[in-house]
């Protein structure tokens, strides 16, 4: 395991932090991976979704934090309908992102956009990405 | 005024740690009518029991209560002491301070005022107190066993071996249950029908058993010991005292269908038996699909029959019984598979269940034993086997593990592997829960051995795809999503109770769990008892078990009926209601209110002043009486009272607590 920065109550209050923003009980997740068999983003993921909750029952929230997992979930609920023990991991996904913009990390800046890009996005597209990611 | 004595047990330290044992016993020393009080570390061991037993010679105590832990637990310990020692048992009473106040508070001042509170109202309640005397009630030594599975015979042949005269009561035309449908068993691989058909040509031949089979109970009243039930014995349209069994009517039937023996995987004729080894071997007709019943024409069978005993005008007969108990052995049936929506909601040929695979691999079988799939008759290049579908799933609301298919889908991995050597079996599991003798052994043979490859984690999805399966899961052992095209899917799909299960409960009044499992009288110490007095359970109508547990489990129970016909007479609790004559107005609104119909009217002659009058008032059969009170709480002249438990010294608890 890596070596952890955080002290344990930081670490529990992010985990309190997950749990508040999502509405989940991230340990009723007992790992049968049924999320991440059936999930459309996972095989880009650097960390399985299911894994995902793993890092945060394993008090590894930093790790979790750090991966990609989060800005890649397409948030289209698939995991929700299918989780046999009904925990929301779309949720716990955008609780992960939440914490992310609230603590000044967003994945995207607007400043650092290009302008091309700008220039070519749809406008709902622009709205939509900047409710997402930042 | 009665002499009272008073016991606190310590219980180690499970009371004594939060109430003040040696306070109470101080106070309640003090107490109006209190002639005695002590505490004493535990009074359920020998010497305690010695205390109180001496105390009572001793003092001449005419009434005792000992705070102790729950009534459930040892109150008939404390009653024997009692007795021994001369007094009534119904004048000692149980003041639960552990439960009630030690266990659940946390402040020792707190908790020691309120056990001392609760003591203090037994106290007045023991003052009020009777001698009770159980009475004698009457017995039928004669069973019922409802099921006709490997639970229902081993109770039906063990009970019956003692010598009792058994009815067997099974709702399918043959007894067998699903154990007669299963090919191969784990974990030896014995046949299926080599272990079960001596047991059912037993069944079928003993002096002492009647089988009704075809039939269902659809009543039952009395108590027990005492039961009278009604059962209803379905036309087979067939006589079946003049049959046979040549089944040349079977061989001649014109039409055919799908076979519910079969689950689907094999076809039967209108006029057949379900197997070769079926007990009884007689055919019945099946009303739906026979062409007679339909148009008014055929009757090949008639012609045929060699003895002439086809009986199309048959009607159902409803036969009465009297019996002393009943064992519920009503066995289970799998989730159907249209719940599992991701799995295909049983629209695939190919995506079969458990069951379904047992009949494919069964040598008695529609493929002889052959596993070949459904749809197209081919042999099958690869198997994937699916664990926990709609098991453990609380989305589904089956939270709970079905214990037998995580061996059932190793061997069935394993009877593939040995037919089809080059195939591929895979089997996406959880956990692999190989609890029992020999058990993993059998799974790491699987692996080991038939190279059957596991693979942890759920499925997600099975679809077709350019006509094949596609089973898309994963396997968090290396964190990879899997992909697997088959040939064929086999869910082991959720045990469920038999359906029908919860509408049998309410025939028999016996309580079943959220899912319909009938519930033990307690989990550990009463596994095969129900909660109705004379109803005991076997086998999977309880909880999903395999065949090992089943049979213990019936003989167990079989053991308790063996129990209850050993004695002459069964001895019935006093602590039941009681009706004032002279008081009683016959106004029977306590009848409808007895949730055990114990209640009836009776014409009585009493005195008024000094001419005699008729009239009616209420009545309890002792028998069926459970003591629940809630008639006493009906009454509205006062005239009915539940001994051990009366208006009186309900009143004086009361007054003592909130006065
Ligand atoms: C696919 C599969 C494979 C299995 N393989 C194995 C194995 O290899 N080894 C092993 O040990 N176990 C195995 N089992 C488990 C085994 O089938 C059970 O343990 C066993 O059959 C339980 O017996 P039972 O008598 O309790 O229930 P059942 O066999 O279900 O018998 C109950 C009987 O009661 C009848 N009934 C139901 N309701 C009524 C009613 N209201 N009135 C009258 N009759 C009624 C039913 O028709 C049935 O005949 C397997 C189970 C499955 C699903
Ligand atoms: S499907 Fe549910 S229980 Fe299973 S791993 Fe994913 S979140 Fe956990
Ligand atoms: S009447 Fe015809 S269809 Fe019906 S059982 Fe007899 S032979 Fe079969
Ligand atoms: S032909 Fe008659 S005797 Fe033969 S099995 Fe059928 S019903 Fe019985
Ligand atoms: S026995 Fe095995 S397959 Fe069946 S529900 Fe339990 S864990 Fe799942």
């Amino acid at each position: 395991m890596p070596t952890k920065t955080k002290t344990k109550a930081e670490i529990a209050d992010i985990i309190k932090r997950i749990e508040l923003i999502s509405g989940e009980n991230i340990y009723k997740c007992y790992q049968c991976g049924k999320c991440t068999a059936g999930c459309v983003m996972a095989g880009e993921m650097d960390i399985s979704p299911y894994k995902v909750i793993r890092m945060i029952q394993l008090g590894l929230v930093e790790k979790a934090l750090e991966s990609e997992s989060m800005w890649l979930c397409a948030a289209c609920f698939a995991c929700r309908e299918r989780c046999p023990k009904e925990v929301d991991l779309s949720k716990i996904m955008e609780a992960l992102r939440v914490i992310q913009v609230r603590d000044g990390k967003p994945l995207i800046e607007p400043e650092e956009v290009a302008d091309e890009v700008i220039e070519e996005m749809p406008q709902q597209g622009i709205v939509s990405a900047f409710r997402k990611y930042n | 005024m009665k002499k009272i004595g008073v016991f606190v047990c310590w219980c180690g330290l499970n009371i004594s740690s939060t109430v003040d044992v040696e306070k109470a016993s101080e106070e309640l020393k003090n107490y109006p009518g209190v002639f005695y009080a002590d505490d004493y570390k535990y009074l359920c061991s020998d010497p305690g029991q010695e205390l109180i037993k001496k105390t009572i010679v001793d003092n001449k105590l005419e009434g005792i209560v000992v705070a102790a832990c729950s009534p459930n637990m040892h109150e008939s310990t404390f009653r024997a002491a009692a007795e021994a020692a001369g007094l009534n048992p119904y004048r000692v009473e149980i003041t639960n301070i552990r439960e009630q106040a030690s266990w659940v508070h946390s402040n020792k001042e707190d908790a020691t005022a309120k056990a001392i509170q609760l003591i203090k109202s037994t106290v007045e309640k023991v003052k009020k107190s009777e001698d009770l005397f159980p009475q004698q009630i009457p017995l039928t030594k004669k069973v019922l066993v409802i099921g006709g599975g490997i639970s229902g015979m081993t109770v039906a042949l063990e009970v019956a071996e003692a010598g009792y005269p058994v009815i067997l009561v099974e709702k399918e035309p043959q007894i067998g249950g699903n154990m007669a449908k299963l090919s191969e068993t784990f974990p030896t691989l014995d046949c299926a029908s080599c272990i079960l058909t001596p047991k059912t040509a037993e069944v079928g031949r003993h002096s002492n058993i009647t089988l009704m089979t075809n039939s269902e109970v659809i009543e039952s009243t009395g108590y027990f010991g005492n039961f009278t039930v009604k059962v209803k014995r379905k036309p087979t349209f067939v006589d079946w005292k003049k049959c046979i069994g040549c089944m040349l009517c079977q061989e001649k039937c014109p039409k055919k269908t799908n076979s519910d023996f079969e689950h689907g995987m094999g076809k039967r004729k209108a006029i057949s038996v379900a197997f070769p080894q079926a007990i009884p071997y007689r055919p019945i007709i099946s009303e739906k699909e026979c062409i007679y019943f339909k148009t008014g024409k055929c009757k090949i069978c008639v012609k045929v029959c060699p003895v002439d005993c086809i009986e199309f005008e048959q009607e159902e007969k409803i036969i009465e019984e009297n019996i002393g108990a009943i064992v519920v052995a009503s066995g289970y049936d799998l989730l159907p598979k249209e719940e599992l929506g991701e799995y295909g909601q049983g629209k695939y040929a190919d995506v079969i269940d458990g069951m379904q695979f047992e009949r494919i691999a069964s040598a008695s079988g529609p493929t002889e034993g052959v596993i070949k799939r459904p749809s197209d008759g081919k042999i099958p290049k690869s198997i994937v086997f699916i664990q926990c579908a709609g098991s453990r799933d609380n989305q589904k609301g089956r939270p709970y593990c079905s214990k037998i298919c995580c061996m059932y889908t190793a061997k069935h991995a394993m009877l593939y592997k040995h037919q089809v050597h080059d195939g591929e079996a895979t089997i996406f599991y959880m956990d692999i829960r190989a609890g029992g003798k020999g058990y993993e052994e059998f799974v790491q043979r699987a692996i080991e051995d038939d190279h059957v490859l596991y693979l942890r984690g759920r499925v997600a999805r099975v679809y077709e795809e350019d006509g094949r399966l596609v089973v898309l899961g994963v396997d968090t052992l290396s964190g990879e999503q899997v992909r697997i095209e088959a040939d064929l899917v086999v869910l082991a799909t959720a045990v469920i109770p038999s359906i029908g299960a919860k509408a049998l409960g309410q025939t028999l009044k016996v309580g079943t769990d959220t899912y319909g499992f009938f519930n033990e009288a307690h989990p550990k110490l009463k596994p095969v008892e129900s909660m109705t007095k004379g109803v005991f359970l076997a086998g999977c109508a309880q909880a999903p078990r395999d065949i090992p547990e089943t049979v213990s489990q019936a003989t167990g129970a079989a053991a308790k009926v063996i129990t209850m016909f050993s004695k002459n007479h069964l001895v019935s609790d006093p602590q039941v209601a009681k009706v004032n004559e002279k008081i009683c107005v016959g106004c029977l609104l306590c009848k409808p209110i007895c949730p055990y119909k114990a209640i009836e009217p009776e014409i009585v002659e009493v005195r008024v002043g000094c001419r005699a009058e008729k009239r009616q008032v209420a009545t309890i059969n002792k028998g069926l009486c459970q003591g629940c009170g809630a008639c006493s709480v009906a009454c509205r002249s006062g005239a009915m009272n539940l001994s051990g438990f009366s208006n009186e010294q309900i009143l004086e608890e009361l007054k003592s607590l909130c006065l």
